[in-house]
């Protein structure tokens, strides 16, 4: 078996072969199904569980503490001793509730996003789905995350719940539309919406360094409006605590709480992920154009060997984990917007200045003006 | 083959099955809210079904649209105007009469049609209906040109958007 750390094609046609030479194709593919399954569940915890822990370690950080630090070695176990404890909890049952919605809702949201993470290329190789229409699909399965979080607040029977629910919808289905416009401006220059070639196209440079004022806007619109579909501070009014106790997850507890929390930090890192892919070259090293190569000439070439040697999956990984402490970033240093501020944001400012900004790039593709 | 069904079949009969049941639970649901779960699997299942037709647009579509949006629409209004504990009636017998008789009604015909047609297997290979050929389909207006519905399309939706404001703006009193 062929195991190399840069390309995981081959490594993965030797397991196909092997389940297609020894077994009949409905249960190989079967077996391929679930190998598939299960890599994304595992993934899945342990990166929900990490995110849990570095968004304590970055708030302890911001406000002069020092965070998690009793459970191993800088309290990295923390988080899985919450996870045990939460799972360990008892299962409230709420007795005026619209019992079938209220144990629907967690499930909703959380195969919202993990039907989302599949699509996400994370090396070459490493890519479960890849669609000719991958940014659409991205879009469209995680628009579905915003009916799991209306129906937990609707069926809990609560008012606090259901205000958290309305605004929560309110701010997803207005900021869906600003994520969609940053992307499509990206679409507009990448020329395809398969993620596999937006990662291929950007081999020579990045978009937002290829796409130059166009590509830089829409990837600030892209995090702002990004941060407001993952309700996460400062737009976190859904579950703003002074207001609204919990808002929508009032009720929930035990290992459904942990769905609703693992699907908001998996959400963040969806977002953060389609952010690296479209905008910073995905698993792509920082490779030097052709306009710098000129420049420097063979020191430029050097450089571009240089990056080779990291492999795909920690160039994607850290550009990832760094819009994720971007967006941390933000939630521990803004402090929170009122409804009618958050509304105004999203209808009076992004959306006139990223239709302006589409129209600006196709201009700018039309005339060759992109390097 | 010595399976009796192809996974193909099982996934098919999987979707069909649930666009069956889910829409017969969309309209015998007798809360409101459930029944709106109901219709977003089935038009869930429905996308399942373009899937497996390889038409990812049109799945995706399907999705966005019906499932993120109209639901959504849906769901919303029904949060703002109605309470956890309200339940439709039970309609009267005749009504049930009437409505079983038209829906089998309309369930023979469809069957009855699709029975008698004659399928022709297509020959020509699949095309990949990748974006730039629905992007140029859609604003060309030639052979195979949509560019006109599509303009009338837009022209009726912003229509519908004028009148939205209208309906909803507040009415200034003296």
């Amino acid at each position: 078996m062929a195991f190399n750390i840069y390309d995981f094609t081959s490594f993965n046609q030797s397991i196909d072969k092997l389940l297609y030479d020894n077994l009949p194709p409905f249960w190989a593919l079967i077996i391929e199904m679930t190998l598939i399954g299960v890599a994304f569940l595992l993934f899945y915890a342990l990166v929900g569980l990490f995110l849990v822990y570095a968004e304590r370690k970055v708030c302890a950080f911001i406000q002069n503490r020092v965070g998690p630090n009793r459970v191993g070695p800088y309290g990295i176990f923390q988080t899985f001793a919450d996870f045990i404890k939460l799972l360990m909890k008892e299962i409230i049952h709420i007795r005026k509730a619209d019992q079938f919605l209220f144990n629907l809702a967690p499930f909703i949201v959380i195969i919202a996003s993990f039907m989302a993470i599949a699509a996400i290329p994370f090396g070459l190789g490493l890519h479960a789905i890849d669609f000719n229409i991958g940014v659409f699909y991205v879009m469209a399965v995680s628009s579905l995350g915003v009916i799991g979080i209306l129906l937990a607040g609707w069926s809990s029977n609560n008012k606090y719940s259901l205000i958290g629910a309305m605004r929560s919808g309110a701010q997803i289905v207005s900021y869906e539309l600003s994520v969609g416009m940053s992307l499509v401006t990206i679409v507009i220059l990448a020329g395809t919406m398969q993620l596999s070639e937006i990662v291929e196209a950007q081999r020579n440079g990045w978009f937002i360094f290829t796409g130059h004022i166009p590509a830089i806007i829409a990837f600030l619109i892209f995090i702002i409006a990004g941060t407001a579909e993952t309700n996460r501070g400062p737009f976190d009014l859904a579950e703003a605590e002074s207001e609204l106790t919990a808002g929508f997850h009032t009720e929930y507890s035990g290992i459904k709480f942990a769905f609703f929390f693992l699907a908001e930090y998996m959400n963040m890192f969806i977002v953060a992920s389609i952010a690296a892919t479209v905008f910073l070259g995905g698993w792509m090293p920082l490779h030097l154009g052709p306009l710098l190569t000129d420049l420097l000439g063979n020191w430029s070439l050097k450089f571009n060997t240089g990056v080779d040697f990291i492999p795909p999956f920690f160039w994607y990984m850290g550009k990832t984990l760094l819009v994720i402490f971007l967006m941390m970033w933000f939630k521990w240093t803004f402090p929170r917007l009122r409804i009618d501020q958050l509304l105004k944001l999203e209808w009076k400012y992004l959306l006139p200045i990223n239709l302006f900004n589409i129209i600006l790039m196709a201009l700018i593709v039309l005339m060759g003006w992109h390097f | 083959m010595d399976y009796i069904l192809s996974g193909n079949q099982i996934m098919f009969i999987l979707f069909s099955a649930m666009i069956v049941i889910f829409s017969i639970l969309t309209v015998t649901s007798r809360r409101i809210l459930r029944a709106a779960v109901y219709l977003l699997l089935v038009l869930i299942s429905t996308s399942g079904l373009y899937f497996m037709l390889n038409y990812q647009f049109l799945a995706a579509v399907q999705l966005t649209l019906y499932a993120g949006g109209i639901v959504v629409l849906i769901i919303f209004s029904v949060l703002l105007t109605s309470h956890i504990d309200e339940k439709f009636e039970s309609p009267a017998l005749l009504k049930k009469v009437y409505g079983a008789i038209a829906s089998i009604l309309g369930a023979v015909l469809v069957i009855n049609t699709l029975l008698s047609y004659t399928f022709i297997p297509g020959i020509e290979p699949a095309k990949d209906v990748n974006m730039n050929l629905i992007g140029n389909s859609l604003i060309s207006w030639g052979e195979q040109g949509y560019a006109l519905p599509f303009e009338l399309i837009s022209i009726l939706l912003l229509a519908a958007m004028i009148a939205a404001i209208v309906v909803a703006k507040k009415v200034k009193t003296k």
